[in-house]
């Protein structure tokens, strides 16, 4: 890296908060998804918006590529590095600024995590309602990147609906606000249009969320099923029935198994498929959807059905969810974490077509998924020290988003698109739709300068024709910008 | 009638007078029947450099500024299909010309609807728009229940964006974009919705209030409740009437009686009125003040927490122009504010300044959040206004971040040729 650069960084954000050094950098070589790895050119840790905005100019007077990166808990590479480039990390940036319990607003900076919110929040007796299962670690403007979800998004949204505010470095390092805060503000929806766009248009400086009113009563249900195929039955006929649970989240035998051998969390034995079915609301309510769904569940071949009566009871029932990705470390070697939808009424076909593909190549899948929005998690199981098993693995792993676009659904739910799946944006969206997109990102960064190859499979050059590729870009030809 | 627009689309007319935009009259109206024909529409008007505007119904077709020109109307009124109504997936994919009425009756048959509820109108006009109604306070605007999205662009690109399953971040969210922009970035030719259960019963809790203040600390006890309402909405006709503060509460009947009672329960005093059946029975404008009068109606977007402060202030600065007009409006922290038809042009202009002017100030004084929050917190935008009153008024008064907008104008529409200068801006 440019020695130059490294010290005017220096002089913005401080000695101490840039690092150099070749054995600190690996540490930031990789966000949630290891395998793909880079050690960055420099990194970056300011304490302040105006910091980010003058190490982005910086960046963009020099032509270096910059990265934000969060807790770098991403499941995609969105926060993968560049070795030519900056990464600039927020995690230094953990002030909730404020919070106004009679707007039902908070303003936070963005590398305060998620859950810290809800914590803030709690003694006006509100929650900050976006939930990924990273919510201890994971920071608020990595969700605003990733547009994260959560398993409670079947019912409060995602982070898209409850961000009415950004104050935003540009990809020109001006320090802008996106939005007023009120969720109504005149002129295009730039919140909207920058939420989920993984760290391509801008880095998020100031945040300002929506919080919800904590439900009155929450109920945490757990149903065995003999088989997957009547627990996918019974989330069928509760949704209905006209009930909106906060979550459903569905497990298979495979991945009931590693629960059980990393947490011992005890679900009840010889069921082919749990399900955990999370009500809440007013009193009233939770009580007689509690009633209607065992009387479903039951009805649809519920073996055993637990309810847990308290805040304990409940985290014993999610223990096995929420460890499953990483419990499959117990039952295989390695495994590779999938993301992707189908409409609900098509989860049972898909079940089966992994099942089937499974068999048919000899390699494990395990199914963890949040049923109610047809977000499967297919834990794809390999062994790294046989020859070829990791290829085998990853063609699984593709062959179930193929599976995915056939039956109308999406490629990535949550987990974005980052680098690992760029390749699959062809197949769900033709080059026009790709290249309509490209304008969003020609408007906010022509350079191409901010978190450059990810998302999109070949970078639109701004300017260009689109369709007509015959020779280098002007920016290619001067080595300004690289196109692959 | 130039033949490239004949050629591309089979039912293209002369324009009658009764064509215009904002009182900006067209040229040429034309009814494309499918995404290819409006596609093959859009790249004749862009050889012919014709200005473009989308429109449905026209029920909101006046909104926002005159536009500089409006060469061809595409009306979208045959694009009337709704594609597909996966009952089991609470989804819909509908074309843009489709009324929201007809679609709710058509969904309620599955016992489901599009909670959305703008007195109204096309879904391409609703969601070009992005009007919501009552409901915003639970389930959002337009863009919140939007997942997928086709369009075409100025030059007759057809792209879509999103897909038809509720949880999905693959790519650029263009619908975030489209919706609400007034027909300034292209023409939308199917829309994808999430759909909610139909409620089987609900009821309105109302309240009177005499004042700002009491008022807002109704909303506020009905907005926090853990009974989830699905709208708290306020209605204020005119300076000397109470305040009327309405909960809407929806599920099935045991549910909304217990949750109507428990509402009225928490609002002291306790005076409170049930009204068992649909929103807004009895009060009909509701959120809505003076919709069809014909004056001018201003949007107030605001934290909702000022709620009290707002309406003060919107009171007193129509009282300093000798105005009384209707208020109503949300929770959420939306209001609309209607003036009568017959008040004098340049009156409405210097209300909406003074307006303008007193909003930035409560914001300001709100105490702990100065200089923390956005430099714009809260907005007037005039989203209708008599041909007369509109050259005395700034329309949408200052917007943040317009830069970045009018840089997305020119990637989605280069030549300014879709609906140019009705948005933000001059946009």
């Amino acid at each position: 890296m440019d020695r130059a650069l490294a010290a005017r960084l220096a002089q913005i954000c401080g000695a101490g908060n840039v690092i150099t050094e070749p054995e600190e950098l690996r540490t930031y070589e990789c966000d949630g998804l290891t395998a793909h790895r880079c050690s960055p050119g420099l990194v970056v840790l300011p304490q302040a918006a105006e910091e980010i905005a003058a190490v982005v100019r910086e960046c963009a007077a020099s032509g270096t590529p910059f990265v934000a990166r969060g807790s770098g808990t991403g499941l995609s590479g969105g926060a993968l590095p560049r070795s030519d480039g900056v990464l600039i990390v927020t995690a230094k940036m953990r002030n909730i600024i404020a919070i106004d319990p009679a707007s039902r607003r908070a303003i936070v900076e963005p590398g305060v995590t998620n859950l810290s919110v809800s914590k803030a929040a709690e003694p006006y007796g509100l929650f900050y309602a976006p939930d990924p299962s990273s919510q201890v670690i994971c920071s608020v403007g990595g969700n605003v990147a990733e547009n994260s979800g959560g398993a409670h998004c079947l019912k409060h949204g995602f982070t898209v609906h409850h961000v009415t505010g950004l104050q935003v470095v540009t990809p020109q390092g001006e320090l802008t606000w996106l939005g007023d805060g009120t969720g109504s503000a005149p002129g295009y929806d730039l919140v909207g249009a920058f939420t989920g766009s993984e760290g391509t248009l801008g880095i998020v400086t100031k945040i300002v969320v929506k919080l919800t009113t904590i439900p009155e009563a929450v109920t945490t249900l757990l149903a065995a099923f003999k088989t997957m195929g009547a627990g996918g039955a019974a989330v069928s006929a509760i949704i209905g029935s006209g009930i909106l649970p906060g979550a459903i989240e569905m497990m298979d035998a495979l991945a009931i198994e590693a629960a059980e051998a990393a947490v011992n969390c005890q679900y009840p034995e010889g069921a082919g498929a749990v399900l955990i079915v999370e009500l809440d609301g007013p009193e009233g309510d939770v009580r007689r959807e509690e009633q209607a769904v065992r009387v479903i569940c039951t009805g649809n071949g519920a073996f055993e059905i637990r309810a847990a009566k308290d805040a304990a009871e409940r985290a014993a029932i999610w223990t096995g969810r929420k460890s499953a990705f990483a419990a499959v470390g117990r039952i295989s070697p390695a495994y590779i974490v999938q993301d992707g939808v189908v409409p609900r009424t098509a989860l049972p076909q898909v079940l089966d077509k992994i099942s089937e593909l499974s068999a048919a190549t000899g390699i494990r899948v395990a199914n963890v998924f949040h049923a109610g929005d047809g977000n499967l998690h297919p834990l794809v199981l390999f062994n790294d020290a046989v020859p070829g098993e990791q290829e085998a693995a990853e063609k699984v792993s593709g062959a179930i988003l193929d599976l995915c676009i056939e039956h109308g659904g999406s490629i990535t739910g949550e987990h974005g698109v980052g680098v690992d799946k760029s390749r699959y944006m062809p197949k769900m969206f033709n080059a026009d739709d790709l290249d309509t997109m490209q304008l969003v990102r020609c408007a906010f960064d022509p350079i191409g300068l901010c978190n450059p190859g990810k998302v999109f499979p070949t970078p639109r050059l701004c300017g260009e024709v689109p369709g007509i590729r015959h020779s280098p870009h002007p920016l290619v030809a001067s080595g300004q910008l690289e196109q692959f | 009638m130039p033949p490239d627009l004949a050629a591309a689309c089979a039912d293209v007319r002369l324009a009658t007078p009764a064509d215009t935009v904002g009182a900006e009259p067209a040229r040429f109206v034309a009814c494309p029947t499918s995404t290819e024909e409006a596609a093959a529409l859009m790249r004749a008007a862009a050889g012919l450099n014709l200005s473009v505007v989308p429109r449905g119904t026209g029920s909101r077709l006046d909104w926002g500024q005159r536009p500089r020109s409006c060469d061809l109307i595409i009306d979208t009124r045959k694009l009337d299909q709704v594609v597909e109504h996966a009952a089991g997936d609470l989804v819909v994919t509908v074309q843009p010309g489709v009324r929201l009425s007809e679609l709710q009756d058509k969904l309620a048959t599955e016992g489901q609807r599009l909670a959305l509820d703008p007195p109204g109108g096309t879904i391409g006009g609703i969601l070009a728009t992005g009007v919501a109604g009552p409901l915003r306070f639970r389930f959002g605007a337009p863009r919140d229940l939007l997942i997928g999205i086709t369009v075409v662009l100025a030059d007759g690109t057809v792209a879509k964006a999103g897909g038809k399953v509720v949880k999905n971040v693959a790519g650029y969210d263009l619908g975030k974009l489209f919706a609400g922009s007034y027909g300034t970035l292209g023409l939308i030719t199917q829309a994808t919705f999430r759909l909610h259960p139909l409620p089987a019963a609900s009821a309105i809790v109302t309240v009177d209030r005499p004042d700002p203040v009491s008022a807002a600390a109704a909303v506020r006890a009905m907005a926090d409740s853990p009974l989830a309402p699905s709208a708290v909405d306020i209605d204020w006709p005119e300076t000397s009437a109470p305040i009327a503060v309405a909960a809407l509460l929806e599920g099935d009947e045991t549910s909304v009686a217990e949750r109507s009672s428990r509402i009225s329960d928490i609002l002291k005093p306790r005076t409170a009125e049930i009204a068992v059946g649909p929103f807004p029975s009895g009060r009909p404008r509701i959120g809505w003040p003076g919709l069809a009068a014909g004056g001018t109606l201003v949007k107030v977007a605001f934290w909702p927490g000022h709620l009290g402060s707002v309406l003060s202030a919107i009171r007193t600065a129509a009282e300093e122009h000798g105005l009384d007009p209707a208020l109503g409006g949300s929770a959420a922290g939306v209001l609309h504010v209607a003036v009568g038809q017959a008040t004098p042009p340049d009156t409405v202009g210097r209300f909406a300044g003074t307006l303008r002017d007193r909003l930035t100030g409560i914001m300001r004084s709100g105490g702990r959040l100065t200089e923390r929050i956005p430099p714009s917190v809260a907005s007037a935008v005039v989203l209708y206004a008599p041909s007369e009153v509109r050259s005395e008024v700034d329309m949408w008064g200052p917007v943040p971040s317009l830069d970045l907008m009018r840089a997305v104008k020119d990637q989605f529409d280069p030549d300014h040729r879709m609906a140019p200068g009705r948005f933000a801006g001059g946009i």
